[in-house]
């Protein structure tokens, strides 16, 4: 009888409970279809999400003020650009998951492609704005604690037996990725083009690293505040702004014999803008990073300008070097499947150790 | 130090409850040590970073729009996951200490199971449920709804941690106190709700206080499980544990201390809370022998 009772009211408990939850779901959703109607109007603000890679943060910042002022100017429209930033394959991953993103900025064309590969962005994508859809480049260099006290100057120094190397997890890091494939290239270079010999290369490099991060950034803190490692393999923008950041008497860069041109692109993710209703403002986005005032931010930002009059004025700023690119590897395709994909060639080098 | 703990252990083991004073010494300034430098030392750290630069900028820092976001977002986060898991919990607690029924144990275990379970990947299994490629992605994109990589999704992961904090807490005291006061009162003619509203829910008031205060700690703190289906979108999706960690990975670092500094005093009012529930406790269960 008791028991009864209270099964009796343990089910109407559990009836409350239902409606509350079940009111709270389509309550939220259509919270966010209030939103999103209000950003497909020309007059209301507009929101835009830019997902990008680890290191970018301090650019887009930049970035975004410019374009929400040039686009307020030439619309009357208020443009919100909301960011998100972490390791460039994660970054990828998380779009393919859901992360609505309206364009992405990332760290290689192969994650794009990833993400083009689930239907979101078309295919051709790459051809669809100038220069492989990267409106800025930049490189491989080494960070390493002031007066290089390991005399590190090549590639070949991080192969070396003590020498701890920083660089992050290719398998979600895109920055990762090409540093691997810079130090893949220079073996190559100077040994005759022997696979088995860049193999060998590289798995000594990866010998000497302690831990991977997941971004560029988190192995920037690793090597800068935690003060863990002897040189950190890094952008050529990371580099420069942890200098900017930490004082250029605690850290030097060193740029290696050769390198290779990193080619980071950009894609208005056309599935998310035709829902948003925001495919006009993605685009005039991603072609004003083009523009001189904002090829001149990026090469404020330590990112190498594409416009030859903005290079020129940042000419000083940018060590000349010898650059790989990502073709002589058969295209990110080829180099993805070769050295990243499971099973591939960086999982037997780190697997043994 | 240890090396007199460490000469003072046979002689605990000759007479166990009997130490010598030089050995009960040595054994607290051992564990009074350990908790300086692992507890309060870390606990000053934040503080003296977070107030590095001056008053003025630790409240510019919470000013700024991104973090007074993740404020928000964490507190509303809280109260959500707070509340689920109160309602939830006292259910779960229920059955439990009430009733005998097959999987019983079972429950009781499941129930645990957010302890046992990595954070991360208890924020995966919401992404491979809820994400675009996962077994409702179809379903919800087409009725417009975010679960993952919005509120909600935090909202979830974090009440998947923080489940077993309330029915853990209150299942032991509701076994303690048996069936008859509820026995009774449906005798004398009360309902169901008016027996779990008047009889039940007192007797374990303080218990449920406790379980409150903890899971609510933990729902602000949440790092690992909040971290997978966020997102990372700033102002929208970050809570005060993801904020800082973009702070501070973002050269801002007194800022991120700052941050920081909020869950730290978060901690030390759970404490004063929760002594002076655990007092109160005590009272009651001394008052009912």
């Amino acid at each position: 009888m008791a028991a009864q009772r209270n099964i009796r009211s343990l089910a109407s408990i559990v009836a409350l409970l239902a409606t509350f939850v079940l009111a709270g779901v389509p309550a939220y959703a259509s919270g966010n279809s209030e939103t999103q109607a209000s950003a497909a109007g020309s007059t209301g603000t507009v929101k835009l999400l830019n997902v990008s890679y680890d290191p970018t943060r301090e650019l887009y910042e930049d970035i975004n003020a410019a374009f929400e002022k040039y686009w307020k100017d030439k619309t009357g429209q208020t443009v919100e650009i909301e960011q998100s930033h972490g390791g460039s394959g994660a970054q990828a991953r998380a779009v393919i998951d859901g992360l609505e993103a309206d364009v992405v900025t990332l760290a290689l064309a192969y994650d794009i492609d990833a993400i083009a590969a689930h239907g979101l962005i078309s295919p051709d994508w790459q051809s669809r704005l100038p220069d492989n859809s990267t409106p800025y480049t930049s490189t491989i260099v080494f960070l390493v604690r002031a007066g290089n006290p390991k005399g590190i100057k090549d590639w070949d120094d991080l192969a070396k037996p003590g020498v701890s190397v920083i660089t992050p997890n290719p398998k979600t890091s895109g920055g990762a990725r090409w540093n691997y494939l810079a130090a893949w290239g220079y073996a190559l270079k100077h040994d005759g083009g022997d696979q088995a010999q860049a193999e060998a290369f590289v798995r000594a490099v990866y010998k000497n690293v302690p831990v991977l991060d997941s971004g560029a950034r988190g192995s920037t803190t690793t090597f800068v505040q935690r003060g863990i490692g002897d040189v950190l393999v890094a952008w050529e923008n990371e580099a420069f702004l942890a200098l900017k950041e930490q004082g250029a008497g605690s850290f030097q860069i060193v740029v290696p014999s050769v390198s290779i041109l990193a080619e980071p692109p950009v894609a208005v993710v056309d599935k998310n803008v035709d829902k948003h209703g925001t495919r006009a403002v993605a685009e005039a986005y991603l072609r004003f990073l083009y523009t001189p005032e904002a090829q001149t931010i990026e090469a404020r930002n330590f990112y190498r300008p594409r416009l030859q009059s903005v290079a020129s004025a940042f000419s000083s700023q940018f060590p000349k070097v010898e650059l790989l690119t990502i073709d002589q590897f058969g295209g990110w395709a080829a180099a993805q499947k070769t050295h990243f994909a499971d099973g591939g060639i960086f999982d037997q080098i780190y697997q043994v150790q | 130090m240890i090396e007199q703990a460490l000469r003072a252990e046979p002689a605990r083991r000759s007479e166990a409850t009997d130490e010598r004073p030089v050995v009960r010494g040595a054994l607290i300034v051992v564990a009074l040590l350990f908790v300086a430098v692992f507890l309060v030392l870390p606990l000053l750290v934040v503080f003296g970073q977070a107030f590095a630069k001056g008053v003025v900028f630790y409240a510019r820092a919470i000013e700024e729009p991104d973090s007074l976001a993740a404020i928000r977002l964490t507190l509303v986060t809280a109260f959500a996951a707070v509340s689920l898991n109160l309602v939830f919990g006292v259910l779960a607690a229920w059955t439990i200490a009430k009733f005998r029924f097959f999987g019983r144990s079972v429950l009781v275990t499941v129930i645990d199971l957010p302890f046992a379970i990595s954070p991360v990947v208890s924020g995966l299994v919401f992404v491979l449920l809820f994400g675009a490629q996962g077994w409702l992605g179809g379903w919800l994109s087409a009725h417009d709804i975010r679960i993952v990589f919005a509120p909600p999704g935090i909202v979830l992961a974090t009440v998947f941690v923080t489940f077993p904090f309330v029915a853990r807490e209150l299942i032991p005291v509701m076994q303690a106190l048996g069936n008859e006061e509820e026995e009774a009162a449906i005798v004398l003619g009360a309902s169901g709700l008016q027996t779990f509203f008047r009889v039940t829910l007192p007797n374990v008031k303080w218990g449920l206080m406790y379980g409150i205060v903890i899971c609510n700690a933990r729902a602000m703190g949440e790092f690992g499980a909040v971290s997978v289906v966020s997102g990372h979108v700033r102002g929208l999706t970050d809570t005060i544990p993801l904020q800082v960690e973009i702070l501070y990975n973002g050269y801002s670092f007194t800022a991120a201390f700052a941050m920081a500094s909020l869950l730290a005093f978060l901690a030390i009012a759970t404490l004063v809370v929760k002594s002076l529930v655990e007092w109160r406790l005590s009272r009651e269960s001394k008052d009912g022998n």
